[in-house]
């Protein structure tokens, strides 16, 4: 019995295979692309996917840059772009090969970091600010005081991403600078402070999703699709937009100059760039797409989340967090180091 | 010795490095070859993306041990390297002695059993091996977290009345280290308390030794190339640890193997990292030359 089940096991692997007629190597961060979109692009063009992840854009970016990587698509964020296309990894995209390409939301279609989107499509965006679990901390949580300054009720149970730039950006925001200052007098006062709060802090974690959701820690600085999830499995959970200053982000797929599978990799951006299934991704990583007409596709629970719909108030308080180089990288460094210690 | 004789011994010497050069070949090029890599990469310049420029600078050996203060440019000890230095060591050295604490009873316990039975003690000490040490660190933590097992376990039976703090706490790193290298201590311990002739305690005995004696003045020596082994086994991957401070030390509670990763990642310093690298490559060869002046030290004894 044992033995024909796995001859069956093993008929079907290769029936799967035989069907495939192709392949398509997407680089992408953990736990952040939808299987049932996924799986859908699969059965449509009778293409296999293989997904491949990693934990931070330095990571992506040293093993594409190392060569020879096999990818074909990659999904870096906004300030990485540019580095990509500077050094000479990514190719610029035959639009004409896109269709879908006229339905990027006019809001993503000039950024700074790709003029008129000839390098890269949109991914997902979002912010960073706070998830706090209002039970155990009834204030403001509109504030980066929630971890710069941590008020009684949160101390010993506050968590920071271990993000470098996204931290960084909210401590320098925080102190009435702009992302990645170089301004001597902020950073002493963003280093002072920094290390002023780290003995009331617990941790320096990730996985802030599992964490907030089984009350592990009461409060981290968090990015508002991962507080959307922990808030759908702890009601106790909301999101805060720092009044001083958040970040704002964007990944966006870029396609590798060495890619082996153009033609699936361009079906693929298109697909994505269709409504209804850049709806799908937003589905499952609970982030916005920028997609103009996906919001229709959108489960219903989308519509209204209080962490995608920013608040009048703090529209214009959000800044795009770029990539710091020379002096603000220095900063930074030195005391990111110092934190980690 | 007649020249052909001569003449045979030299072509078996030949023979002899001929067939050693495939592994001679595998270890230049998988072992050697990349630390020739790391010391040139550590006197090099860091690139602003990652990665570095192909100019020379002591920069990465310089900041290993001194710091330039980033405002008030004034030199001064790299105090937050040291810090992790001395974590590093320190969480070593008392993973180290708690396993052998734990690790010493055990492997005496196996090797008394009678000759039958140990093969199934020893298979329960290995059993650990057979899951991934990544998941067995998930599974401390989930029995240590605050709505976990143990505080779940504790609430219930009144003996507290808010969680225990227990997650990201040294005291977790410790736990979830020793838990991790316990059967590398008991497996060279269990090897050399085996071929241990019972019948040299009765003599101890018979000679009004006390138990403690007995311990000090017989066993122990008996069992040293085991302990020193054993804590060679277990302090040298200790000190390159990279899963268990990360996942239950919570980020907070940074040892060299996380700090090497950050200068490769996020800090986009590669010649630190590479100077860093090889400090810890030092380290772990002097506690290899302790182990084997302990070898031999022993042979010169015996």
């Amino acid at each position: 019995m044992k033995k024909l089940l796995a001859a069956s096991a093993m008929l079907l692997c290769s029936a799967t295979l035989a069907a495939a007629e192709g392949e398509l190597f997407l680089y992408n961060w953990g736990n952040y692309t939808s299987p049932d979109l996924i799986k859908k692009f699969e059965e449509t063009y009778k293409v296999k996917v293989t997904i491949t992840d990693f934990d931070s854009n330095d990571t992506a970016l040293a093993k594409v840059e190392a060569g020879a990587s096999g990818f074909d698509l990659v999904v870096p964020s906004a300030g990485f772009v540019g580095i990509y296309a500077e050094k000479g990894l990514i190719q610029k995209l035959d639009l004409a090969r896109l269709p879908n390409h006229k339905n990027i939301d006019p809001q993503w279609m000039d950024v700074a970091w790709d003029k008129g989107r000839e390098w890269s499509i949109p991914w997902q965006w979002g912010s960073t600010g706070m998830s706090v679990n209002t039970k155990v901390y009834g204030g403001d949580i509109n504030t980066s005081a929630i971890f710069m300054n941590p008020p009684p009720e949160l101390e010993g149970k506050i968590n920071v991403i271990p993000e470098m730039g996204d931290v960084m950006a909210l401590a320098t925001m925080y102190e009435g600078g702009t992302v990645c200052s170089d301004d001597p007098a902020i950073m002493k006062k963003v280093r002072d402070d920094l290390l002023a709060a780290k003995p009331k802090w617990l941790s320096m974690d990730y996985s802030t999703v599992e964490k907030m959701t089984n009350n592990d820690y009461a409060a981290t600085v968090d990015w508002n699709g991962s507080a959307m999830r922990a808030r759908l499995g702890n009601k106790d959970v909301a999101y805060g937009y720092p009044k001083e200053g958040y970040g704002l982000w964007m990944d966006n797929v870029v396609l590798l100059k060495d890619a082996k599978n153009v033609d699936n990799a361009y079906l693929f951006m298109d697909f994505i760039m269709q409504p209804e299934n850049a709806a799908m991704l937003s589905a499952f990583a609970r982030y916005a797409n920028g997609i103009a007409g996906s919001e229709a596709f959108l489960p219903e629970d989308m519509k209204t989340a209080p962490e995608l719909i920013t608040p009048a108030e703090f529209a214009d308080k959000g800044q795009f967090v770029t990539i710091c180089t020379g002096k603000a990288l220095d900063y930074q460094n030195a005391i990111w180091t110092e934190l980690q210690k | 010795m007649s020249a052909a004789e001569q003449a045979q011994r030299a072509k078996t010497t030949r023979n002899a490095w001929l067939l050693v050069i495939p592994a001679l070949v595998v270890l230049m090029a998988a072992a050697i070859g990349p630390l020739v890599l790391v010391l040139i990469y550590s006197f090099l310049t860091p690139g602003d993306y990652g990665n570095v420029v192909w100019s020379f600078s002591l920069d990465g050996w310089q900041k290993v041990v001194v710091e330039r203060d980033i405002f008030d440019d004034s030199l001064h000890l790299a105090e937050a390297h040291l810090t992790i230095f001395w974590r590093s060591v320190s969480l070593s050295l008392v993973t180290t002695i708690l396993s052998f604490f734990a690790g010493f009873p055990t492997a005496w316990f196996i090797a008394t059993r009678p000759a039958n039975q140990r093969a199934f003690w020893l298979f329960l000490i290995t059993l650990p091996f057979w899951t991934n040490l990544l998941i067995r660190t998930f599974a401390i933590n989930q029995i240590i977290r605050n709505e976990g097992l143990l505080n779940t376990i504790l609430l219930h039976l009144g003996v507290i009345s808010a969680p225990l703090q227990m997650t990201y706490t040294e005291g977790a790193l410790l736990i979830g280290m020793v838990y991790v290298y316990l059967p590398l201590m008991v497996l060279p311990l269990y090897a050399s308390l085996e071929r241990f002739d019972l019948r040299l305690l009765e003599a101890a005995y018979d000679l009004y030794a006390s138990r403690w004696q007995v311990l000090m003045r017989v066993v122990l020596p008996i069992a040293r190339p085991g302990i020193v082994a054993g804590s060679i086994l277990v302090f040298v991957p200790c000190l390159g640890a990279y899963v268990t401070p990360r996942i239950l030390g919570g980020g907070k509670l940074m040892m060299l193997g996380n700090f090497i990763e950050l200068q490769f990642g996020q800090g986009r310093n590669w010649p630190l990292g590479a100077a860093i690298s090889i400090v810890l490559l030092v380290i772990v060869m002097a506690a290899l030359l302790v182990y084997v002046r302990a070898i031999n030290g022993e042979k010169r004894d015996g």
